[in-house]
């Protein structure tokens, strides 16, 4: 048999998203972004919103998220991206605007914007990607670093005496009345992938219906900053991650 | 809405002005002496007539980053604060000048530094004119003296903003923005409808409708040889406005033996002042720069030759001043004359130090 008998349209499992472009990524081999991006450009492809979905890209590793899904996006200051989707929510309601934050962008410099515009119940999608770590800048403390957790600016171990507790932002959110889905996921294995992209599912749904903020968490791994394998990344991730941020829909209305 | 003649304070005029031009949003956090812009636009309920998008921003932060993303997808949007609260913008400023974006962004300035005073200061000429943010970048800054022109300005503003996809700032300070006079508020424009603004606006993310390619509003930009290509743009981008948008007003220049250099408010404080100085037999003319940025330099050179002396009169320690000196070359005697922290002087004091700055 050769390989041309087998490449044929009713063999085909899988294929690539039309809406991610063909270009290198910059993200690190290893690195979840890579999968979330692909889940999120599916996620637009099939829900039919590549004419009507705008995405606000952060400061961090996901800055450039812009070259690599093709829909409209607009590049927001550190932390900014929840004011400038409310802005884009507010002024073109028929569109489908989501956010795509880090860790520091998101529950450091953004922490106002972010609980501000949920508590709003902007109708918009947050993704907000927890690897515990500030990656673009060189492997920081963020403020989800796990206590004990060595990073540049915590070589010895995050101290809650120095430099206080890990921060639960998507716990927070869920308490507002202006969420209406708040779900903490994974793509460290096919079934957790399948279950983030339900998730994002939901929240563009309920974005587009007009229910409100919905937040989707992606526990995710920093392979590089961890200074772990891909592999041992995912195991760390698993043994020390999601005891502190355990997995599942925090809420669901 | 037809024209219609009013009587309003200047903050509520550019919240009518805003309206009435078909601004899309506006994006504000309550401080003195401005908060009458956002309260003027609450009870005017624009979303129920116009469609105009009005928010109460959880910070001046937030509002000018609402404001980046408003103007990022073509729509025609605004802030408005006071000193410093315009200080946390600046950020966001800096942003939307090098994203070559549309907004309008409106300092009622009070007096500082830190958290200062309520009362009206010019002492942030530096900060609207000078960058204020952190790189090369312009605003271009419209300084009104009358409620007249703050509602002149939005319009003005606005279609400059357009014009250049840069953005306008109108700089008025506590006096303009609290006094009220008869306006003539312009009739309504209709806002843009969204097939407009993809015409207007190709750059727009709003959505790829049609499926066209996809529009990308962002600063940022690694590779230095691209960077400063991008600087050169907006460099020639300001020249270009240096060119065509510098505006002045002169009154009785021509035979004055002295110049007077003031804006906003204090112009008006000037031409009293002017009077005053005529029945003592001096002869004195004003020169009020409109646009602090771009600065009228080759008017008040004109203006300047063959007088015996300039004041500039400006709410702030010296700031306007060095701009004149420059335009002037060290040619005649150029003397400043200001009051600070929110105190206005009168046309007398102006008078005096007239005459024991440059007539001794």
């Amino acid at each position: 048999m050769e390989i041309n008998d087998i490449i044929r349209p009713e063999n085909k499992v899988y294929s690539k998203p039309q809406l991610l472009d063909e270009v290198h990524m910059h993200y690190c081999p290893g690195c979840s972004h890579g999968v979330i991006h692909k889940l999120v450009a599916e996620v637009v492809d099939e829900m039919g919103l590549a004419e009507k979905t705008i995405g606000v890209s952060p400061v961090g590793c996901a800055v450039f998220a812009y070259n690599y899904i093709d829909v409209d996006w607009v590049e927001a200051a550190h932390g900014r991206a929840p004011a400038v989707a409310t802005a884009l929510n507010r002024l073109y309601p028929d569109k489908a605007v989501f956010t795509y934050q880090g860790d520091g962008d998101m529950s450091a410099i953004g922490t106002a914007e972010t609980i501000h515009a949920a508590n709003r119940g902007e109708n918009i999608v947050m993704i907000f990607v927890n690897n515990a770590i500030y990656g673009m800048t060189g492997g920081q403390m963020a403020p989800t670093t796990l206590l004990g957790q060595k990073t540049a600016t915590s070589p010895y171990g995050r101290r809650v005496d120095l430099n206080g507790h890990p921060l639960e932002i998507t716990n927070l959110l869920k308490e507002l009345d202006g969420t209406c889905y708040v779900t903490r996921q994974s793509v460290h294995t096919p079934a957790a992938v399948r279950k983030t992209k339900a998730a994002l599912k939901k929240a563009f749904e309920n974005a587009l219906a007009k229910k409100g903020t919905s937040v989707v968490e992606v526990v995710s791994t920093c392979n590089s900053g961890w200074k772990l394998s891909p592999e041992k990344a995912n195991e760390w991730m698993v043994e020390n991650m999601f005891p502190k941020y355990p997995l599942g829909d925090l809420k669901n209305l | 809405m037809k024209e219609e003649v009013r009587l309003m304070k200047g903050n509520e005029a550019i919240a009518h002005a805003a309206i009435r031009y078909g601004c899309d949003g506006y994006f504000g956090y309550p401080i003195t002496p401005q908060s009458e812009v956002l309260e003027t636009l609450e009870e005017e309920m624009p979303w129920e007539t116009t469609g105009m998008v009005v928010l109460q921003a959880e910070s001046e932060v937030a509002a000018i980053n609402m404001v980046y993303g408003g103007a990022a997808s073509g729509k025609a949007v605004m802030t408005s604060s006071s000193s410093p609260g315009v200080s946390l913008k600046q950020e966001g400023i800096s942003y939307i000048a090098a994203a070559e974006l549309p907004a309008l962004i409106v300092n009622v300035s009070r007096g500082g530094p830190g958290l200062g005073t309520i009362q009206p200061s010019q002492a942030d000429y530096f900060q609207s004119c000078k960058g204020g943010g952190h790189g090369d970048y312009h605003m271009i800054v419209l300084a009104p003296s009358t409620v007249q022109e703050m509602v002149d300005f939005v319009t003005l503003g606005f279609d400059l903003a357009f014009k250049y996809t840069n953005p306008a700032m109108i700089l008025a300070d506590g006096v303009v923005g609290q006094m009220m006079e008869k306006v003539v508020l312009p009739e309504q424009r209709p806002r843009r409808t969204e097939e407009e603004i993809r015409k207007q606006c190709p750059w727009a993310t709003n959505g790829r409708k049609d499926l066209r390619k996809r529009n990308v509003v962002t600063s940022l930009e690694l590779e230095s040889a691209k960077m400063e290509v991008i600087n050169e743009r907006l460099q020639a981008r300001y020249r270009e406005i240096e060119k065509n948008e510098t505006r002045w007003e002169e009154i009785d220049v021509e035979g004055a033996d002295y110049l007077i250099v003031a804006f906003g408010s204090v112009a008006r404080i000037c031409t009293k002042a002017k009077e005053l100085a005529a029945e003592k037999g001096i002869k004195v003319g004003i020169l009020r720069p409109i646009t602090l940025w771009p600065f009228p330099t080759a008017a008040i050179e004109k203006a300047a030759q063959g007088k015996k002396g300039v004041l500039c009169v400006e709410l702030n320690a010296g700031q306007m001043i060095e701009d004149v000196r420059l335009a002037v070359h060290d040619a005649l005697p150029v003397e400043h004359f200001g009051r600070l922290g929110g105190i206005i002087p009168s046309p007398d004091e102006v008078l005096v130090a007239l005459q024991e700055k440059l007539i001794k």
